[in-house]
């Protein structure tokens, strides 16, 4: 008994400082916001839910959550479809693969204020893309493209990476199953539904993760191309929060961190009940 | 195995991907290809974009007259590129270090240790690693201002040293190690510190160095912890100076973009192979 519990304590040495510092500057600081969420920015008297509702009924919030909400359905199916068709292209090469995976993966190295800055060039209203495909009085960062290039910004941002993480799963299905589907007759989209999919099942929980942990990044980018108040139709979550922090609008951002934290949790959950837990040690 | 030669089918399907990573890379090669060029030059080919005429932004692929000017004088002329550029460098290797130290021995426990709760509790690490920063960046203000470190580099520092990202990643690679390892190892007389140091890292040292690139990518870039933590511009990293440069500045713009670039690069083609070997070790259950 007593040298299971030191066994124990011993073990859990390794997480301490983890846990500890975890608990320190996000865990219990969260715990913090939640009851904040409940309460008057000023003074702090308990309000119940009013903050939520003052939240669910702010026009900036639902706007931002909704392009938030666009961002995230758009870019990410379209993010796993294009990681995976090269892929699996990639993979059936004989030769040059290494060259391909490196290019796909260059644009991850590339510093966002660097990207920032060949943004303007490239998508301003008289600029490079305009002028080569010689396309009139576009502004993309004013209108509704803006959206379109924030997703090719993530994109291209994170291509690379997925298709790595693609093949790495793809490279654990074993050739025999192909082989004899080959034999029976199989073609290859039958293939792909029969044999390439469901192989794929265990990588999919990680990917979608990843995926999703990047989408939340473009901010920066959009942050740093736009400002405080962009195009309404790259308006994020994110920039409300921002700018309710710097008004020092406390309660509503307290209020709509909670709201947020709890549709992640609803989306992660989900998705642990579809792909199940990777995680077990 | 069979040997294959190439078809047309091959060869123009690789020609096709070629093209596709060409246009992928074409934005980095823009930023070299600027940064050799004259002032003059860019202010050329960026003007209708600076003064909203009726002309179109052209480029050249190669600069007409190739100039190192815009380095020397990046190089000599201005001292708080320098000084922000150090302050990338150190917020960096101090929080990567961190990470080492605090991460590496986390994602060992929450992988061969039998401890009740240690599931949930990694769950809730995986979330914690999902919230965007605006989320937690009220909480985090509130911590640091209580702590004194607002307005210091431990701002930015000591909440990144905790981030759950590394333990999640390197969770995977340490699970992954055959029991009978350490079991021989421990028949063998090792104790729990060297399981972990002896056999535990170097096993997941691609694991390990793909946690490092991917936190130095990440942390090469920081954005929002700087602008809202650090009201002193002198302690900003280098990620803010840039987008301060107008166009009409062209040549220090593409200079300085290729500079910032340039360590990325270095730790990008060093590290691939580890980092290839990282993501995907990550995604694949046994």
């Amino acid at each position: 008994m007593w040298s299971k519990l030191k066994k124990d304590s011993l073990d859990a040495l390794f997480l301490l400082p983890s846990i500890l510092g975890v608990s320190v500057f996000v865990l219990i600081p969260f715990i913090d916001v939640i009851r904040r969420s409940f309460t008057n920015a000023i003074g702090g008297q308990f309000l119940g839910i009013k903050n939520y509702q003052i939240v669910l009924q702010n026009e900036a919030f639902l706007i931002a959550a909704k392009n938030t909400f666009r961002f995230i359905c758009v870019c990410i199916p379209l993010l796993l479809t294009i990681s995976l068709i090269l892929a699996l292209l990639l993979q059936n090469m004989k030769k040059g693969k290494e060259l391909l995976k490196s290019a796909y993966l260059l644009p991850m190295a590339v510093p966002i204020a660097s990207v920032v800055f060949v943004w303007k060039i490239l998508f301003h209203k008289n600029g490079l893309v305009n002028g080569m495909f010689h396309i009139e009085d576009l502004n993309w960062m004013g209108t509704d493209y803006a959206f379109y290039v924030l997703v090719g910004s993530y994109i291209w941002k994170n291509l690379g990476y997925h298709v790595v993480l693609w093949m790495a799963g793809l490279s654990g299905i074993s050739r025999s199953l192909y082989e004899a589907a080959g034999v029976d007759g199989a073609g290859t989209l039958r293939k792909f539904i029969y044999i390439t999919l469901p192989g794929l099942r265990g990588t999919c929980f990680t990917v979608v993760i990843l995926a999703f942990l990047n989408s939340f990044k473009v901010f920066r980018e959009a942050y740093l191309v736009a400002g405080d108040y962009p195009h309404q139709s790259m308006y994020l979550l994110q920039h409300v929060f921002n700018n309710w922090f710097r008004e020092l609008s406390l309660d509503k951002l307290s209020a709509g961190a909670v709201l947020t934290s709890i549709f992640l949790l609803i989306f992660i959950i989900l998705l642990k009940k579809v792909w199940g837990m990777e995680g077990e040690g | 195995m069979r040997k294959k030669k190439w078809n047309i089918n091959d060869i123009l399907l690789y020609l096709l991907l070629l093209l596709f990573a060409a246009i992928l890379c074409s934005p980095v090669y823009l930023l070299i290809s600027g940064s050799f060029m004259a002032q003059d030059e860019l202010s050329i080919y960026l003007r209708p974009a600076i003064t909203e005429g009726d002309t179109y932004v052209r480029f050249s692929l190669l600069p007409v007259l190739f100039t190192l000017r815009g380095y020397v004088e990046l190089l000599l002329d201005t001292p708080e590129f320098f000084h922000m550029f150090w302050n990338s460098i150190k917020l960096v290797t101090l929080i990567l270090l961190g990470q080492l130290c605090i991460a590496v021995p986390a994602a060992w426990g929450f992988a061969r240790m039998k401890l009740k709760g240690k599931d949930m509790l990694f769950f809730l690490y995986i979330i914690l690693m999902l919230m965007p920063f605006q989320v937690t960046m009220l909480s985090n203000y509130l911590t640091l201002n209580k702590l004194g470190m607002l307005d210091t580099h431990q701002a930015i520092i000591w909440p990144a040293v905790f981030s759950t990202f590394p333990v999640f990643l390197l969770h995977r690679f340490f699970a992954d190690i055959p029991n009978s390892i350490l079991e021989a190892a421990r028949i063998d007389g090792a104790g729990r510190m060297h399981l972990f140091i002896k056999i535990g890292c170097p096993l997941a040292s691609p694991g390990i160095m793909a946690a490092m690139v991917l936190g130095y990518l990440e942390y090469w870039n920081l954005v929002e912890q700087p602008l809202i933590f650090l009201k002193d511009k002198t302690l900003w990293p280098l990620t803010l100076y840039l987008p301060q440069i107008g166009l009409e500045n062209a040549q220090i713009a593409f200079v300085s973009s290729v500079i910032v670039l340039l360590p990325s690069a270095l730790v990008f083609f060093a590290g691939q192979d580890h980092l290839e070997q990282g993501i995907a070790a990550s995604a694949v259950k046994e």
